[in-house]
């Protein structure tokens, strides 16, 4: 089923919970709301399930619009993070309810709760309380619970939060996997943009009840359209510093205090001329340089490693350029200490440029 | 459980373990001041007055006979009592005026109102339960007033000339009429809005996911009413009925001031403080009233104990999060 956002808006008050936020959903593509708490991803989630009423725009299922649908007759299944399984129910019961609600035969009831149930690997929990089961098995409970009445539309409100972090890694590919197989289209609310990025065929970023970018994974994060969803994916973050993109012998530079490097033209054009702009760059994207200085490539700047954060495979090192930080992914073997001078070669090929009062990117709009 | 959790306790294990008397003794301390002030008051408030009307109740102790000349007849007042003629029916009318009452207004209407103020916007539904608030906050005898101005006989009562009176029916005194129907509102008018705040409150703290699924998964507000919040609320329903019941069962102050016991509204409490402390004749028989009472304290302890017995209420009490002292 397609699913279509039209300028949808939920305001109490002087409050928006979700402003003039426009997102359209194909047929069994799998969405991520990202964002930070608070950002309305959740109110998004809710207008969607007929929870809250939007205050303003359109919600439609396919071309029906479902506005003053009650929650009832949407036909969606939805996956809470406190798993919501009622406690007085066997697995069970849990798994049938939503049928019964939709006055399904006793028959067909248990067979596709079997069936699920089996699908799921709780096919011998049937009996117990939801207290009686792990986390995991909770969440795997609740996850069928939402499937047994065979919804059009999947909405899950993050899922994997309360689980810890080696059943969450587990889960997130079974979900996704799961979702693939059946075709239902789902929307994810997840504040982890790791989830996000792997999960999702496209993500929405919000940002006190905006969206700020609606795209697949790998554009949101190779081509971030504002400053905020360039600093929110990704991590370690992107760094940012202040520069000035000046243009001499028709040769683009980035300079600060401490900095200066060449820019392609192509990525600093529209940069160029302003006082002030934000240079992005990724920590993969900065590199030490080894060898005595001199007579290397003007993308190479001088710093001074001032702090190590050994992550296992690689380290990660803050280094001082100036009266600015970046951080920089290295490989351990080169044992960096504190105070160490090192030089850094920016990979400008991959540079981004931000406008630091509107915060666009001044390169993807 | 607690045993094994918690060794300490056991002044056997204890005393091994430390190997002192003192340690033990100093572990149990700790709990019994704790126990002391509530201990005290249950012993000086409950425990010695029961025993005393119990030892009262073996007497024919009267206005009549004083503080001097009473004897002691051993279970002549409980002869008494269930050869009395009176005996059944106001066993009757406190069965009647206990299950009514309770059923109707105690948990009844508390448990409808918290549903009702906790379904319509949340400054609304506070508004709507102070209202009930306010016949448990006006003294008695002013609220048993207002009652008997709406029952009261023509040409006055509220009843007769502003509600039944327009519509055409006959102006009658509509206490004697419907005793009964008066006892009981009054009495579940005050009652009421003490489950009403129990079950408000354990509506509003289930968890909102819950309330979120249940739709999702297809509820109506009435589904959802009967599949998830009423069994979620199960403990503090139960804890109503019993706690009501066995108030119920004791008081009287209401029909005492409404009806005094008049058109067939006498309670078996009643009748003890008539029998005892107020009667028409001014022969006081404190001790048959004793016997009265000690019945009451009887049938209360065994409805409490049944009550606890069949709602498993040791099932709700957790194990304490802090360690022992």
């Amino acid at each position: 089923m397609k699913l279509k956002l039209e300028n949808l808006t939920k305001r109490w008050g002087a409050v928006y919970g979700a402003r003039d936020v426009n997102i359209e959903v194909k047929d069994g593509e799998f969405v991520a709301l990202l964002g930070p708490s608070g950002c309305g991803k959740t109110t998004t989630l809710l207008m969607v399930a007929g929870i809250y009423k939007p205050t303003a725009g359109v919600i439609r299922f396919g071309e029906r619009v479902m506005n003053r649908v009650p929650p009832k007759n949407r036909n969606v299944g939805m996956v809470f993070q406190s798993y919501a399984l009622y406690p007085h129910m066997t697995v069970f019961e849990n798994l049938v309810f939503p049928m019964k609600l939709k006055r399904v035969p006793a028959k067909e009831r248990r067979e596709r709760a079997q069936q699920v149930a089996e699908m799921m690997g709780i096919g011998h929990l049937m009996d117990r309380k939801p207290g009686q089961l792990s986390g995991g098995q909770q969440q795997r409970v609740a996850l069928g619970r939402a499937l047994t009445k065979q919804p059009e539309l999947l909405l899950f409100d993050e899922p994997l939060s309360n689980l810890d972090a080696r059943l969450r890694l587990s889960m997130r590919a079974e979900i996704k996997r799961l979702q693939v197989n059946l075709g239902i289209t789902s929307i994810y609310v997840t504040h982890d943009q790791v989830e996000a990025m792997t999960m999702a065929d496209r993500i929405a970023v919000m940002r006190d009840g905006l969206l700020e970018a609606y795209c697949p994974p790998d554009e949101l994060y190779d081509r971030p359209a504002t400053l905020f969803v360039a600093g929110f994916v990704g991590n370690p973050p992107m760094n940012f510093l202040d520069v000035e993109v000046t243009q001499a012998n028709g040769e683009l530079r980035a300079r600060c205090l401490g900095l200066d490097v060449a820019v392609p033209a192509e990525r600093g054009a529209r940069a160029a001329g302003k006082p002030k702009v934000t240079l992005g760059i990724r920590p993969e994207d900065l590199s030490i340089v080894l060898g005595e200085p001199g007579g290397e490539a003007d993308t190479v700047v001088a710093g001074e490693v001032y702090v190590v954060e050994p992550l296992g495979r690689d380290d990660l090192i803050d280094v001082q350029i100036g009266q600015s930080h970046v951080n920089v992914l290295v490989n351990p073997g080169l044992g960096l200490r504190l105070g160490d001078p090192v030089r850094l070669k920016f990979n400008m090929e991959k540079a981004q440029f931000f406008d630091p009062e509107t915060e666009q990117s001044l390169l993807w709009r | 459980m607690a045993m094994t959790q918690r060794p300490v306790r056991d002044p056997v294990t204890a005393q091994r373990a430390q190997g002192s008397f003192g340690d033990s003794f100093r572990s149990a301390l700790g709990p019994l001041l704790f126990m002391g002030p509530a201990g005290f008051l249950v012993v000086a408030f409950f425990f010695i007055p029961v025993v005393i009307i119990i030892a009262f109740s073996l007497t024919d102790m009267s206005s009549s006979t004083g503080f001097q000349n009473w004897a002691w007849v051993q279970l002549e007042n409980y002869r008494k009592i269930l050869v009395h003629p009176s005996s059944g029916p106001i066993l009757w009318n406190t069965i009647k005026y206990v299950v009514l009452t309770l059923s109707l207004f105690n948990v009844g209407m508390g448990l409808v109102i918290a549903l009702l103020s906790t379904h319509v916007p949340r400054r609304t539904g506070f508004l709507f339960r102070a209202l009930w608030l306010l016949p448990r906050l006006t003294p008695s005898v002013v609220y048993v007033m207002v009652w008997k101005y709406i029952a009261a006989d023509a040409p006055y009562g509220i009843l007769n000339q502003h509600l039944l009176g327009p519509l055409g029916v006959k102006a009658t005194n509509w206490l004697p009429a419907q005793p009964w129907a008066f006892v009981i509102a009054s009495n579940g008018f005050i009652g009421a809005s003490f489950g009403m705040i129990i079950f408000t409150s354990a509506i509003e703290s289930i968890p909102r996911d819950y309330m979120i699924a249940a739709l999702v998964d297809g509820c109506s507000l009435w589904q959802r009413i009967r599949y998830v919040i009423l069994p979620m609320i199960r403990w503090p329903l139960l804890f109503v009925t019993t706690y009501q019941t066995l108030s119920l069962f004791t008081s009287f102050e209401q029909i005492l001031l409404l009806t005094d016991g008049q058109f067939g509204t006498e309670v078996w409490s009643l009748w003890a403080y008539h029998r005892a402390l107020n009667n028409y004749w001014g022969n006081f028989q404190w001790g048959f009233g004793s016997a009265l009472a000690a019945v009451l304290v009887v049938i209360g302890i065994l409805m409490a104990i049944v009550y606890m017995r069949y709602f498993r209420f040791n099932e709700l009490v957790q194990e304490p999060r802090i360690e022992a002292l």
